[in-house]
């Protein structure tokens, strides 16, 4: 195509079409960005720059409400889930995907069956077993529903299944055990997947909101977004803090995002490495 | 000697053991309500009061965040959890009457003729089959809010005492041009409390009662209640006073007023606290206009009420009993008047003639004698039946007439939901 | 112990197949005990009446499947969750995979421009549903204000029964196109650039590479793209709750989808018989759905 004739102009039009569709996609953020820098009265001006730039807002989420609490556990509980959900879910995408055995279809359909309750319908037997198991009111109460997902077994099989039978194979015959095919040789080069799960996860569970309301009944258990839900009330909203709240919440996961993003990049060289 | 010496230590244990009973009889009672700063340090400085009262009683208070209410009863029930007192909204109160969730107030402590006589009227509303199963420490009212120096710039020196007035001040005062409003007349919340105007205030002061005596039947399906409906669809339609969602959020029309954006709004006693800090405008509360064929005064009341729920048995329900009584109490109203600023359910209270006098409170306080509290059987339904009407008058442009007639129908059906079950 | 006795065949694969139920084991249980249990009580829970709040939990049969099949509103979320689907998907799978492959082809401020498509799908869908009612405001919003600039009429959006369910999908292809670029990215840099090269001296050109390599070899996340993004539409609930806060799946029901259906009957009218019978109905279509769109989407991919 018009790449190999005018490399130029073909790399001028492909960032021209990517920075418009990245100024669309960040204007409503910017708006919730700037937002946050204005005092309560400018909220409604409809300037989409703060006349009095402010902290004000960012002040009084941190002074005033137990934001760094609710922080420290989001933090806490997202870090564990991601860690418990990669492990698990590639191990479980992996035996779909590259182990023979009879009830595999079975299982995998049952696995991805689990994605079609909506959680609305969930949280009443939750909260029934963990009453009766004393998880109320503590981290893994909030965590455990999310500890393993069908959505990262399903992600996982997928990237699996790319890879080569023969690779495998080889191992075997090298004597390598099926959990050191999985762990030292599979693994690694589903790293893009990985991090895209990782990602995933750590987000779903930073913006978890249902089941941590209900299970959550100490101040000292809440999380973000139940603490969020607190700015909210009978008497309207205080929109100045939910944006200086919620611009704070997304730092950790862009940094999640930043860690993981490089992983996808060195996933390159390594599958580069591989072929 | 050994033996001696021992015997004393062993009657004292004797006598501790007897004492026992007594000392174990510390109770924790659990109470529930949803969060709002200034009414979590409220009860909790309540609580304080009653505990050192009452030595034996321990409350534990755990609030949420508003929007959760329904879902956090929902799960904590089928575990056998959740609180020996709760705080509910009264237009939630039959469904939770109806499932055994509630247990009626004792009448001792609490005589039906002394809650009727000393509650303001409304707290009726709390009465089912003979009883009462909650009550209430505040009660609201709703109230007209308007800007001084926008009324004053219509050439009014005053609120609008009738509808008339009401609708000529709104209408200089809109800006528009073409569809879009720059500034309304009046800030137009179907879904905000424009629901209740219509029901209890605007179908009153047009003859109409809304529901039959026994809350089975719904009433309001005449020409009569079509004029009542059209009359405010109107002011959407025809005059084109104000528009709905004018502010995007949860509480827009209120914004746009505090900004000065909206002359004109109709609100809750509640929303006091939150216009009295953000509002950047001159502004003050008159009671509700008059108009319509009868001329009369009428207003939509609520409150939210604490009941005692099954949990509570034993010595559990005399600490829940206690605790009930104690937040209901006179001096309990008056703190809570002071720090939350809400209006005290007690008629006596009430008529406190520093509150009446109040420019804030007061037009909410004089409200009371007239005020109708809904009997919901479905809260969320039932409002939404209304939002429903207005909305299909004034996005579709369905005759006021039939949206009226689908509106009691549909309404109808819900009531008859509720009551075919019992 | 026993292994021994067999031929070594066959012990290869009973070999493999004990690894895999060893691997499954712990999984398993989580699944039945967490997720598959409470489901099964839902399907139980459709077949009685029990209001939450109450003690009995009377069995009715299917007086809540009718109940469900007579209620207009029931049916009204139904079709727009239908809308929904048909137009969010394919709009998010293909402006995802546009824009992952543009994001390939860059080399400077390719992270930059990456986190920046994320950007929505971190924001907490309050503060972005409130920006979005402000950026659709029939009296303030800058969407209306650009109309005005290029000579159209003011649109009234999410304040319209017309328009409001679409605008709902575009928020919510805002924000999940992020995921959607993830997921393409990760799928496009397994693929090893070996098959490009081996293409290449082949003599294959730009679009050949692309619909004989790139396309077969993305079908995995294709696959994962399509049914994930399938699965998200027809459950719909937070977006759409929080873009109408006051009227939640208004105006007059126009944005209603199944899930809200669901949480209103249970959790605002306490019906939960009702609710889980709308669940059922739910589950069922989504796994036809998805079982349609594996056998489908699905080839093998050969290499």
């Amino acid at each position: 195509m018009s790449q190999r004739v005018r490399p130029e102009l073909g790399m001028v039009l492909l960032y021209g079409v990517l920075v418009t569709g990245a100024m669309i996609t960040v204007f409503p953020f910017a708006w919730m960005l700037l937002t946050s820098f204005k005092p309560f009265h400018e909220i409604f001006s409809l300037s989409f720059l703060p006349a009095e730039p402010t902290l004000e807002n960012y002040a009084q989420v941190l002074l005033h409400t137990d934001y760094v609490r609710w922080y420290a556990n989001s933090l806490i509980v997202a870090s564990a889930t991601t860690a418990s959900v990669l492990f698990w879910d590639s191990l479980v995408g992996y035996t779909l995907a590259k182990l023979r055995f009879p009830g595999r279809n079975i299982i995998f359909v049952l696995i991805l069956s689990t994605l079609m309750i909506p959680t609305e319908m969930l949280i009443i037997p939750w909260f029934v077993t963990s009453s009766e198991l004393g998880w109320v009111d503590t981290y893994w109460g909030i965590a455990f529903p999310g500890i393993m997902t069908g959505f990262g077994v399903f992600l996982m099989r997928q990237f699996f299944q790319t890879l080569p039978d023969d690779l495998l194979d080889a191992g075997r015959i090298d004597g390598i055990t099926e959990f050191g095919l999985f762990w030292r040789i599979a693994l690694p080069l589903v790293r893009p997947a990985l991090s895209a799960l990782g990602i995933f996860t750590f987000l779903g569970n930073w913006n978890a909101y249902l089941w941590p309301l209900i299970v959550i009944q100490s101040k000292a258990m809440r999380t973000l977004p139940v603490g969020f839900a607190l700015f909210s009330g009978e008497a309207g909203s205080e929109w100045n803090l939910i944006m200086a709240a919620a611009s704070m919440a997304i730092v950790p996961v862009l940094a999640v995002f930043a860690l993981f993003q490089r992983q996808i990049i060195e996933g390159v060289v390594l599958t580069g490495v591989k072929g | 000697m050994l033996r001696i010496t021992r015997l004393p230590g062993l009657a004292l244990m004797l006598v501790a053991l007897a004492l026992l009973p007594a000392a174990a009889q510390q109770v924790t009672i659990t109470y529930w309500q949803y969060e709002y700063a200034t009414k979590v340090e409220a009860i909790n400085t309540l609580i304080d009061q009653f505990e050192a009262e009452n030595p034996n009683i321990r409350v534990v208070h755990e609030t949420f965040p508003y929007d959760a209410y329904n879902q956090r009863v929902a799960a904590s029930v089928p575990a056998g959890r959740g609180p020996d007192v709760i705080n509910l909204f009264y237009g939630w109160l039959p469904l939770y009457i109806d499932s055994g969730y509630l247990q009626p107030l004792p009448e001792d402590t609490f005589p039906p003729e002394e809650i009727e006589r000393d509650f303001a009227p409304m707290v009726r509303a709390a009465k089912m089959d003979g009883r009462y199963w909650a009550l209430p420490t505040a009660v609201r009212t709703l109230a007209l809010f308007y800007n001084k120096d926008l009324l004053a710039e219509a050439g009014l020196d005053g609120p609008p005492k009738t509808w008339d007035a009401f609708l000529q001040a709104a209408e200089s005062l809109t800006r528009r041009s073409g569809n879009r409003f720059q500034r309304l007349g009046f800030g137009v919340a179907p879904t905000g409390q424009d629901h209740h105007l219509i029901r209890e205030v605007l179908f009153r002061q047009w003859g109409v009662t809304p529901y039959s005596e026994d809350g089975r039947r719904v009433t309001y399906d005449t020409p009569a209640g079509t004029e009542a409906l059209e009359f405010y669809t109107d002011w959407i339609t025809k005059q084109k006073i104000g528009v709905a969602n004018f502010f995007p959020g949860d509480s827009g029309y209120r914004e746009a007023f505090m900004q000065g954006l909206a002359a004109m709004i109709i609100d809750g006693s509640f929303a006091v606290g939150s216009i009295r800090n953000g509002a950047r405008v001159n502004w003050g509360v008159a009671e509700l206009p008059v108009g319509g064929p009868t001329n009369e005064r009428s207003n939509f009341g609520s409150f939210w009420a604490h009941g005692i729920t099954r949990n509570a048995r034993g010595a559990k329900l005399d600490a829940s009993i206690k605790f009930l009584k104690f937040i209901t109490s006179e001096s309990a109203m008056r703190y809570w008047l002071d720090t939350v600023g809400e209006i005290p359910a007690r008629a006596a209270l009430a008529q406190d003639p520093a509150l009446a006098s109040d420019p804030v409170f007061g037009p909410f306080v004089a409200s009371l004698p007239y005020a109708h509290a809904t009997f919901f059987v479905d809260e969320a339904g039932q409002r939404q039946v209304l939002v429903d009407a207005v909305n299909e008058v004034t996005l579709q442009g369905v005759a006021p007439e039939t949206a009226l007639e689908r509106a009691a129908q549909r309404e109808q059906q819900i009531l008859d939901d509720f009551w075919s079950k019992r | 112990m026993g292994r021994r006795r067999f031929g070594i065949r066959l012990s290869l694969n009973a070999r493999q197949a004990l690894w895999a139920y060893v691997f499954l084991l712990v999984p398993m249980a989580f699944f039945l005990y967490i997720r598959i249990w409470p489901a099964f009580q839902a399907f139980d829970l459709s077949l009685r009446e029990w209001n939450i709040v109450g003690e009995v939990r009377t069995y009715v049969g299917g007086a809540n499947y009718e109940r469900l099949a007579g209620d207009p509103r029931f049916a009204r979320a139904l079709l727009n969750t239908l809308r929904y689907t048909v137009v969010g998907v394919p709009a998010q799978i293909v402006l995802g995979l546009a824009i992952a492959l543009l994001l390939e082809r860059v080399t400077r401020y390719r992270g930059l421009l990456r986190a920046v498509y994320f950007l929505p799908y971190m924001t907490p869908i309050v503060a972005a549903a409130w920006v979005w009612q402000w950026l659709y405001s029939p009296n303030f919003g800058p969407l209306n204000g650009f109309l005005d600039a290029i000579g159209m009429p003011a649109q009234p959006f999410l304040d319209s029964p017309a328009q409001a369910l679409y605008a709902v999908t575009a928020v919510v292809v805002w924000q999940n196109l992020g995921f959607v670029v993830v997921i393409f990215l990760a799928g496009l840099q397994s693929i090893s650039r070996t098959y490009y090269e081996a293409a290449r001296i082949d003599g294959a050109g730009a679009r050949a590479l692309f619909l004989h390599i790139t396309l077969p070899l993305l079908n995995p996340s294709i696959v994962f793209a399509v049914v994930i993004g399938t699965i998200q539409y027809l459950q719909l609930f937070t977006q759409v709750v929080n873009l109408n806060f006051t009227d939640q799946g208004g105006p007059l029901d126009s944005t209603l989808t199944i899930v809200l259906y669901i949480y209103k009957v249970a959790f605002q009218r306490f019906q939960m018989g009702q609710a889980a019978a709308a669940t059922v109905v739910l589950f069922a279509i989504i796994l036809s759905v998805t079982l349609f769109q594996l056998k489908v989407l699905s080839r093998r991919i050969e290499y």
